[in-house]
């Protein structure tokens, strides 16, 4: 299968290992990942801090760059729910009916890395190696937004090797939600230390989820804790071998 | 949004400090977080397990909001009709445009009795417009019946929940209120439970038995036969309802339900999504005054028409008053619901407040959320808080001129709407690893390391491969 990568712009710029993660896991199963070079970003950020009309632009930019795209792959539940439940209702609130058009294409063709490979490619054991204790966060909009469900414990469950620890209180949000860290930092970072405890109280080397938003927030606190525990996204681990 | 000129925005108890303030000074408060964290964790506990019994649950949610909708499409109708079937029962019906006239309207009837005394069943509409207050100005003292609010009253405290109003304090706090501004309690109270609620018992008896005005709100008022109908937990609520002779109901604008039938819906998802349980212990209907009782309804609308008129606002009209969403939110957990400055705290009132008063008198509460959905999942009239959150964003974003925030948001899109300005911008991302290590990013880096910026793009990684 041909898979369009939107990689997203967080991915892009700060995490490429995570987009790299992701294009040779869909190699390895098999199929061809092209990356549309005119995509930039989905303009959650604009969106959820109160400039839709500015976001415009940006989401007519993603939906030009993916118009010839079979299937579009983001490894990011958080961006891959903005393309399918905002885009083309910013667009028509906007008054702009043929971007919603095109925009409810755009969506209908978007996965999220794990409903991609549990639902379209109906593959849950990918031949991944991963021998660490492992605790998995479900971010928030991969949950509730896109309702990935239990698909990436599937997945993490199939990895050979890995031990992975269930974490308390995991549905809980970590406090990220874009610019709500800056404006609100203070529940912010109160949200953030009792994930951490959660984190922590697993043991578990490696913190993993589906959004590297999430997993820079955590990761972050993580980091200036000095706790050793890696944030890892899930394309990560699974593109992990022997 | 079209605004109609002379359309009353809300006053009363509905704005406070800046959120981020105000959060900022509860969250350093121990003690209130160990409370919230062990009550919302209690009674989310229990909502789970009941609503999780009703294979039903999806369709009572959808019925609840399209009876909702319905209501509130039809609202002028309704309103009319629930007014000619109060009138018609003997019921007097008065109308306030706001929180002063509808103070004005009952402060008048109360004086009119000539007591000196009230006594209150719990009521979110009494809080919001700051009717105590307005009472206290013209001599009468309003005693809370409720318990949760007898505490917050006697502890010169404010509601911090909507159900549970004195959820910030735990038992051992209650008893001090109770020993030090309680009159005639028992010095050598414990902080049992059940010793708590004897000394309020004792205490309430004796005004049950002694004022003769008593003022409700309602949960549910029905059109078609003028029905209102409060529910509770206590009986308190009942023993005013039915003892004193004269009850004044204060009723938000957006309270009704078409019918009779319809409150088979709502008294199935309001327990059950608010405390808990399958059913209420006390549900109260009064259709008309009881015998030699003089009953009064004033409808408030205190903003409620200005939400209206917002197609995507204004379905926080829904809202049952259950608290769900205030026990769900981890923001409400961690800050608890003085943080909120309003009578109507957590996501809902994130999205209440400000409608009622217009943004520009709540500019921070549609920030003060991380839209981590959990609000509008267990919502039992399936608000969807966090597009509504966006939305008023927006709304915000727009009243204010340029501001440094919008000046940079808008260079972003500009970069981000065009891939060779987006890959400029983003490699200079290189230049930002030595930054990334010292300088900090206000509010990000008191907390959290910044990531340190990649050698090369993930653009430039898949170009060069």
């Amino acid at each position: 299968m041909r898979v369009a990568l939107f990689v997203t712009c967080l991915v892009d710029g700060l995490f490429p290992d995570v987009g790299k993660a992701t294009v040779r896991l869909l190699e390895r199963l098999g199929h061809e990942v092209v990356v549309p070079s005119a995509q930039t970003c989905c303009g959650q950020m604009h969106i959820n801090t109160g400039y839709p009309g500015q976001a415009l632009p940006v989401i007519r930019n993603h939906v030009e760059a993916f118009e010839r795209a079979d299937v579009i792959v983001a490894p990011s539940g958080s961006c891959a729910g903005s393309v399918r439940h905002q885009h083309a209702d910013v667009a028509r609130k906007h008054g702009d009916r043929k971007l919603a058009e095109a925009a409810e294409s755009t969506a209908k063709r978007t996965y999220e890395l794990s409903e991609f490979l549990v639902d379209v490619l109906q593959v849950t054991d990918v031949g991944a190696y991963f021998p660490h204790r492992v605790t998995y966060h479900p971010t928030c909009h991969s949950l509730r937004v896109l309702k990935v469900q239990d698909r990436p414990l599937k997945l993490l469950k199939a990895v050979e090797g890995i031990d992975l620890v269930e974490l308390p209180s995991a549905e809980t949000c970590c406090g990220f939600g874009g610019t709500f860290a800056l404006k609100n930092s203070d529940t912010s970072t109160a949200m953030l230390g009792d994930k951490m405890s959660a984190v922590l109280s697993t043991k578990a080397g490696v913190l993993t989820a589906g959004d590297s938003s999430c997993l820079m927030h955590i990761g972050g606190g993580l980091s200036r804790l000095r706790s050793g525990v890696r944030p890892l996204h899930l394309a990560q681990i699974l593109e992990h071998t022997r | 949004m079209t605004t109609f000129l002379g359309m009353p925005t809300g006053g009363g108890h509905l704005t406070g400090e800046p959120f981020p303030k105000a959060a900022k000074h509860a969250l350093g408060n121990a003690q209130l977080r160990r409370n919230l964290a062990k009550a919302t964790g209690t009674i989310r506990a229990k909502r789970a397990n009941v609503v999780g019994e009703l294979p039903d649950w999806a369709e009572l949610r959808a019925a609840g909001a399209a009876i909702k909708d319905e209501v509130l499409a039809n609202l002028d109708e309704y309103l009319v009709r629930f007014e000619e079937a109060l009138t018609s029962r003997g019921t007097h019906v008065h109308w306030a445009r706001d929180a002063d006239e509808a103070n004005r309207i009952i402060t008048g009837l109360v004086k009119a009795t000539g007591t000196r005394e009230v006594i209150k069943v719990k009521s979110m509409a009494t809080v919001e417009i700051g009717l105590n207050e307005a009472l206290a100005d013209v001599g009468v003292h309003a005693v809370e019946t409720d318990l949760a609010e007898l505490i917050v009253q006697l502890g010169n405290d404010k509601s911090s929940h909507i159900l549970v109003p004195a959820i910030h304090r735990n038992r051992s706090e209650i008893r001090e209120v109770f020993r030090r501004e309680m009159p005639g309690v028992d010095p050598d109270l414990t902080d049992d439970p059940r010793a708590l609620a004897e000394a309020a018992r004792k205490h309430l008896r004796h005004k049950f038995m002694t004022v003769d005005v008593a003022i409700s709100g309602a949960n549910f008022g029905v059109a078609e036969t003028g029905a209102l109908v409060v529910v509770e937990s206590e009986g308190n609520g009942r023993m005013c309802l039915t003892l004193p002779r004269t009850l004044i109901s204060v009723v938000g604008i957006e309270k009704l339900v078409p019918s009779w039938r319809d409150l088979e819906v709502f008294l199935q998802l309001l327990p059950r999504s608010s405390t808990g349980e399958r059913m209420n212990p006390y549900t109260s209907v009064w259709t008309g005054p009881t015998e030699g009782q003089t009953s009064h309804v004033v409808l408030v609308d205190n903003g409620r028409t200005a939400t209206l008129a917002d197609p995507d606002g204004r379905a926080a009209l829904r809202c049952i008053r259950c608290s769900a969403c205030l026990n769900s939110c981890p923001v409400y957990e961690r800050t608890g619901g003085h943080a909120y400055g309003s009578t109507y705290p957590g996501p809902i009132g994130a999205v209440l407040s400000p409608q009622l008063t217009g943004v520009d008198k709540n500019p921070t509460l549609p920030f003060a959320s991380s839209l981590c959905g959990v609000c509008y999942d267990v919502c039992p009239v399936a608000i969807d808080i966090p597009s509504m959150l966006v939305h008023l964003r927006e709304r915000v974003t727009e009243s204010k001129r340029a501001t440094p925030e919008s000046t940079a948001m808008r260079a972003l899109a500009w970069a981000m709407s065009d891939a060779r300005r987006w890959r400029r911008l983003i490699r200079l991302g290189k230049f930002g690893r030595v930054a990334s290590r010292h300088v900090p990013l206000p509010g990000w880096s008191t907390a959290r390391d910044l990531p340190q910026p990649p050698k090369e793009t993930f653009r430039d990684w898949w170009e060069s491969r």
